[in-house]
């Protein structure tokens, strides 16, 4: 959440990359189904899912390894259908990096300016230039065996940048890297992709990773894009249960809508509790609420008279994680609620043990009234 | 760590059945191979005679060290000065060797494509391909040869495709041509080149081709900068397992071909059984396997300066 998203309102009419209700079927299994996507010029897009369903598969639609069984694919307002892989201004960074073995790093590099058939001397100076850019300067003449992990990945971002394509893919590209080098990719990447002003749409199933580098995120489910939005929305304005439990984590609460009041609602969950949420909802429909957990307060003892959505319970777990620290806290009806505290102060032991008797408050904009 | 050092101690007492193993292929080698090898090229350093056996000196153990002594001054080089000399030998390896070229080249331009579209094939229809490429092992190579003697003669099979289709008037002749030793040939030795190609083309990554699609190289450029260079040692493997044995195959240009041209195979029979000149005979193998070192000793020398430059 510490990228500087573009706000969708800033985006540009017109987008660099349209998917109209593609879909792309491996015998039964819809991979992509009827999935609609706008990826604007100069966007660093994310593609984020479980596992399977269909991100891969939509960046080999739009490099053109598969073709669609339904829809169109528009790059740059024109239909690409009929455009072979070859001749897509569009470039990927594979998984298993797919460098040749045959040639050094700097033919792995040069390879994609051959095909243009450009000039000996051009073709040396950008191999140079791009070498310095993923800082492999003086390894030109290694083969990719002799290199570690992350220098080959480096590698494979330079050759897949070298011809500055319209978008850049890239499938999991620190998939095989340790989280150290992980991150600071993660910060080159950004860097990279703001200086060479390129459109980058990256397909991970971290979302950490998904939050830190795009400006806008599709969060992908069963072959469908569920939700497209930056990061920040996504998180604190998720549109459906299921988003809001994919991304980050969630307490959810399912209850009725009692009454509306001037933009709060009250709800009342199947136990009899009562919650004031601010949302615009009507009477009587069924939601359900979705509480981040450091969104939560813990009070040690009763919470002050004031405070809306209070609940009692008693400590069932806790998890210290350094920079947080998470509780389980089981309310006296046996529902576990999880809650996150910034471990602001340095102490030595926990504050709250399993087993202390919590007070837990929430206020009314805290929450997330979902509908789906 | 005690355990182990134990364990290397121990080094000097290898059980015998794990020297065994180790000394298996080298004693194989040995038995199969060396010695066999250096008879025969005892045999080329004796001289021809009406005796049993055809050859002499034989080294006569019963007299000891004298019998020794005129066992090795009875040796000489001069069958090898006596191929040197005549023509008929040099034309007989010359023949072979571009016989062996030629149809390797052939082999090559056929078996590559096949081998190919076999690895691109779909993996379900694989192992089929394979062992339709293997089904001719099935029959005997004599009587495959044979049945080309059936195809190629005057009123064959092949003739009367051709006269039924109306390319040719007249029956054209087939057999007794080189064109019939290459059809035999390239017929024989196909599962050859296309087996040990294919493996190294199925073993191929497929994303590299993807890849190289996706920095703008066309499919058939891609055949070329990126497929022949990661398959050239499975189809040099190929290629030399036809030619090595194409230079002295003795069966189909025997069956099939002429009388004018004789391969090398054919000389060294003829002096064999023909003339009964062991010496002769075993003088022309030896050149014939020095002849052939050179190839292999080109593909060892090219497959190890690849491995010293990948590392
Ligand atoms: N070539 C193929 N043949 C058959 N099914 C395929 C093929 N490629 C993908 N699929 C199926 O399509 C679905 C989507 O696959 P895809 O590779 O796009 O998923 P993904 O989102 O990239 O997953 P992951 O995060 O695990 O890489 C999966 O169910 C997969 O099994
Ligand atoms: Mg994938």
């Amino acid at each position: 959440m510490t990228s500087g998203p573009a706000p969708s309102s800033d985006l540009p009419a017109e987008p660099l990359v349209r998917f109209e209700s593609v879909s792309k079927r491996f015998g039964n299994v819809a991979a992509v189904d009827r999935l609609s996507l706008d990826i604007y010029s100069n966007e660093f897009f994310a593609l984020l899912g479980p596992s399977g369903c269909g991100k891969t598969t939509l960046l080999r639609l739009l490099a053109g390894f598969e073709r669609p069984d339904e829809g169109r694919i528009m790059l740059g307002g024109r239909d690409i259908a009929a455009t072979p892989p070859h001749r897509r201004p569009v470039n990927m960074m594979f998984q298993n990096y797919a460098l040749f073995p045959h040639l050094t790093v700097a033919g792995n590099v040069a390879f994609g300016l051959r095909q243009d058939g450009l000039a000996k001397a051009a073709i040396a100076a950008r191999v140079e230039e791009m070498l310095a850019l993923v800082k492999l300067e003086g390894l030109g003449h290694r083969r990719p065996d002799q290199l570690s992990g992350g220098q080959r990945q480096r590698v494979a971002l330079a050759r897949s940048l070298a011809k500055r394509p319209q978008v850049l893919l890239l499938d999991e590209p620190m998939a095989a890297l340790d989280r150290k080098l992980r991150e600071q990719t993660q910060f080159e990447l950004m860097e990279l992709q703001a200086r060479l002003g390129l459109t980058f749409v990256i397909v991970t199933h971290d979302q950490s990773e998904a939050m830190t580098v795009a400006h806008r995120i599709a969060v992908m489910d069963r072959g469908r894009v569920v939700q497209a939005a930056t990061p920040a929305e996504i998180y604190e304005r998720p549109q459906s249960r299921w988003v809001a439990e994919f991304v980050g984590d969630v307490n959810l609460i399912e209850g009725i809508v009692l009454k509306t009041d001037a933009g709060e609602a009250v709800i009342g969950d199947k136990r009899g509790r009562r919650y004031r949420v601010a949302a615009d909802v009507a009477a009587g429909a069924q939601i359900s609420i979705a509480l981040r957990p450091e969104k939560i307060r813990i009070h040690a003892g009763p919470a002050p008279p004031d405070a809306p959505n209070t609940m009692r319970g008693k400590v069932c777990d806790v998890g210290y994680l350094g920079s947080v620290s998470t509780y389980k806290v089981q309310l006296d009806d046996g529902v576990v609620v999880k809650a996150t505290v910034a471990n602001v102060a340095r102490t030595s032991g926990e504050i709250l043990r399993t087993n202390d008797n919590v007070w837990l408050s929430w206020p009314p904009d805290a929450a997330i009234v979902l509908t789906a | 760590m005690t355990k182990r050092s134990s364990q290397m101690d121990s080094g000097s007492g290898v059980s015998l059945g794990a020297r065994l193993i180790v000394a298996a292929p080298y004693l194989w080698l040995l038995g199969f191979f060396l010695v066999p090898f250096l008879i025969v090229l005892k045999i080329s350093l004796s001289e021809s005679a009406i005796a049993q056996p055809p050859y002499l000196p034989v080294l006569d153990l019963t007299a000891g060290l004298r019998g020794l002594r005129d066992f090795v001054s009875g040796l000489s080089f001069t069958n090898y000065f006596t191929i040197a000399g005549d023509d008929l030998y040099l034309f007989s390896y010359l023949k072979s060797l571009e016989v062996a070229a030629v149809s390797t080249t052939i082999l090559l331009v056929c078996g590559v494509p096949l081998a190919y579209a076999m690895a691109r094939a779909p993996r379900a229809a694989q192992p089929l391909l394979v062992t339709l490429v293997m089904l001719p092992f099935w029959t005997s190579f004599l009587i495959r040869v044979y049945a080309w003697i059936n195809i190629l003669q005057r009123d064959g099979l092949l003739n009367q495709a051709l006269i039924r289709l109306g390319l040719v008037e007249e029956p054209t002749t087939w057999l007794a041509t080189d064109t019939a030793v290459y059809i035999g040939l390239v017929y024989s030795y196909l599962p050859f080149m296309v087996l040990p190609a294919y493996a190294s083309f199925e073993k191929f990554d497929e994303s590299l081709l993807e890849a190289a699609a996706d920095l703008g190289c066309p499919r058939w450029r891609t055949f070329f900068v990126i497929t022949l260079p990661l398959a050239w040692r499975g189809l040099a493997a190929g290629a030399l397992l036809c030619f090595v044995p194409i230079v002295g195959e003795f069966v189909v240009p025997d069956l099939l071909g002429g009388s004018e041209a004789t391969m090398i195979g054919q000389t060294l029979w003829t002096e064999f059984f023909a003339n009964r000149d062991w010496p002769a005979a075993s003088a022309v193998a030896v050149a014939l396997l020095v002849l052939l070192l050179a190839p292999i000793a080109i593909y060892q020398h090219l497959q190890t300066r690849e491995i010293k430059v990948r590392q």
